[in-house]
């Protein structure tokens, strides 16, 4: 019994390197982040304290809670709409391509869905540049050519249209990620109940929301937490294709620190909107992770 | 004998559906393939759907040689490559302690490690910026490959130890009675069991970093130090007056993700899979 409690001992060492440099490097720089966010501070010479009034600043500040709200509007086109396509393209694939027609077409149709996910965010920013350009650009010249020129707007030139034709890349970037979780939850599944709801009569659809659905609840919300976090963490998207604009028409918080961080040099300002969104994170993922587990979602 | 269902048409309309979905998905690339061998003239006359008549090839050795694209790979090689390695090297450490070891308080360690992952990048990079400046460590390379190798460390020892965990007991507990070490337990056993775990992990990494791009773009901001997704970011804001060399730069930037994409499909499903679930 000592000799094992000695050896737990033994194992710690193990565990330092990481721990220690993790704490260091995470750890310190947003611990050093919170400082600054008490003080005013250019990036030069010396900060100077002034308590609560970046805080007090930021509730005043019209920008920061526009920024919040687009923020959580991400939620749809990064989290919701990925996860409910996602299932539903997820089930096809699972039930009917790999059933009729082989490995080899799912396993493209996999891979066609899942290559935005690995193409880096600049390379993204000039694919959707080609799409949504006014003049020249794909969507509007197919517009054209169908005979509704009316439609073919400058989408992120404008307030009214930005923010719609952002959350329209951002699902083309998110969907492959819940497929691949999800078909390769699905092969966890028993047969047998989907075989005996067969049996019964019941429809594709209602095997797939009554059988299906239910068995996937682990999956369903490692990708719902994951997503969200991703969704109000949101800064590539908006840093490669609008810069928060046009006017803030599609500012997020993490852009909006980092234009404090390294525009205005409000370095103090920047850190608290950083604090306030990992802060709102935190609370939100532990929540989120205590409502699934009371709910029984999570094993 | 496999029994031949009747199939009805059900099926080839949702393989229609999907097969149409995958291909308005793959568009994006192909329009930028097609352009980048579009001479110029062709694009103001024909338009951006159009396939080039002249095939040119000019314009890939031209940025390439412009941004010189054989450095910027070099760099982004060196920096993923040493990422994968020490993310890989100090998750397996900690996640030893925490999956084999069992050691007290590992839950609050994971814990620990769980919270960083909602700190959003933006908290810690000003931090990062001032204090890599202090230590001499601004725009050298080897900044964000202590960064990304240690900031990896959080989901490697998440997914590392919950695997860990489900180790044969009777296995460990057999050498420990023999009188093996932990480091003998580690060597001997689980890092041979383990190593295509480990080379998941390191594929992970290695793609994950490649694609950064705040942090990089933060701290390197001299043009030989640049990685290529940070090339991506900052020079084809030149080539805007020329949208084919812009579509020749994308498909040049994308290429290298792709190959290796292709490569390790399988290993990469499966590193994404393990992580989201255990």
């Amino acid at each position: 019994m000592s000799s094992r409690v000695q050896q737990t001992r033994q194992y710690y060492w193990y565990a330092v390197p990481g721990i220690t440099a993790f704490a260091a490097l995470v750890g310190g720089s947003f611990a050093y982040n919170i400082y600054l966010s008490f003080n005013n501070w250019q990036g030069i010479g010396t900060p100077e304290w002034v308590g609560l009034a970046n805080y007090q600043e930021l509730f005043h500040d019209r920008v920061f809670w526009i920024s919040f709200l687009h923020a959580f509007e991400f939620i749809f086109a990064m989290s919701l709409i990925p996860t409910a396509l996602g299932l539903m393209i997820a089930a096809l694939i699972y039930d009917f391509i790999s059933k009729h027609f082989g490995n080899a077409i799912s396993t493209f149709l996999r891979i066609s869905l899942y290559v935005p996910q690995i193409i880096a965010l600049p390379v993204v920013g000039i694919l959707w540049a080609w799409m949504l350009s006014p003049n020249v650009g794909v969507i509007n010249t197919i517009l054209r050519k169908m005979g509704l020129s009316n439609l073919a707007l400058n989408w992120l030139g404008q307030s009214s249209t930005a923010m719609f034709a952002l959350s329209i890349m951002m699902i083309w970037i998110q969907v492959g990620y819940t497929i691949v979780i999800f078909i390769s939850g699905m092969s966890r599944l028993d047969p047998y109940l989907d075989e005996a709801a067969q049996l019964d009569g019941a429809t594709w659809f209602e095997r797939f929301r009554i059988v299906t659905i239910p068995q996937l609840y682990p999956e369903i919300s490692v990708v719902l937490l994951t997503t969200t976090v991703a969704a109000l963490k949101v800064f590539g998207p908006v840093y490669v294709m609008t810069n928060g604009g046009p006017g803030d028409a599609t500012q997020v918080p993490a852009y909006f620190s980092y234009f404090h961080f390294f525009s205005t040099l409000k370095v103090g300002y920047g850190a608290s909107i950083a604090t306030v969104l990992a802060l709102l994170l935190t609370v939100l993922a532990i929540g989120l992770l205590k409502f699934q587990r009371k709910m029984g979602l999570l094993r | 004998m496999s029994v031949r269902r009747k199939k009805g048409v059900a099926p080839y309309l949702v393989l229609g559906g999907l097969i149409f979905m995958a291909l308005v998905w793959l568009f994006p690339m192909y329009i930028a393939f097609i352009n980048s061998f579009k001479p110029e003239k062709e694009f103001i006359q024909n338009g951006v759907l159009s396939l080039p008549h002249h095939w040119d090839f000019s314009k890939f050795g031209k940025f390439w040689g412009e941004v010189d694209f054989t450095k910027k790979l070099m760099n982004s090689a060196q920096v993923s490559i040493c990422v994968a390695i020490i993310g890989v090297f100090l998750s397996f450490l900690t996640a030893y302690a925490i999956g084999i070891g069992r050691v007290k308080g590992r839950i609050w360690i994971l814990g620990f490690f769980m919270v960083a992952f909602t700190i959003p990048q933006e908290a810690l990079i000003y931090p990062l910026y001032s204090v890599s400046k202090t230590l001499n460590l601004y725009d050298n390379i080897w900044s964000i490959i202590i960064i990304f190798g240690v900031m990896s460390t959080g989901f490697g020892t998440y997914l590392l130890s919950s695997v860990m965990s489900t180790f044969p007991d009777e296995l460990l507990e057999a050498a420990r009675v023999d009188g093996a070490s932990p480091w003998r337990i580690l060597r001997s056993i689980v890092l041979p069991l383990l190593r295509p775990t480990l080379f998941v992990l390191a594929t992970m990494f290695f793609i994950f970093t490649w694609n950064e791009f705040l942090i990089p773009l933060v701290m390197l901001p001299s043009n030989n130090n640049q990685t290529v997704t940070l090339a991506m970011a900052v020079t084809t804001g030149q080539y805007t007056s020329d949208p084919t060399a812009r579509a020749a730069a994308a498909l040049i930037g994308f290429m290298p993700s792709v190959i290796f994409f292709l490569i390790f499909q399988r290993t990469l499903m499966r590193g994404i899979t393990l992580g989201a679930v255990k």
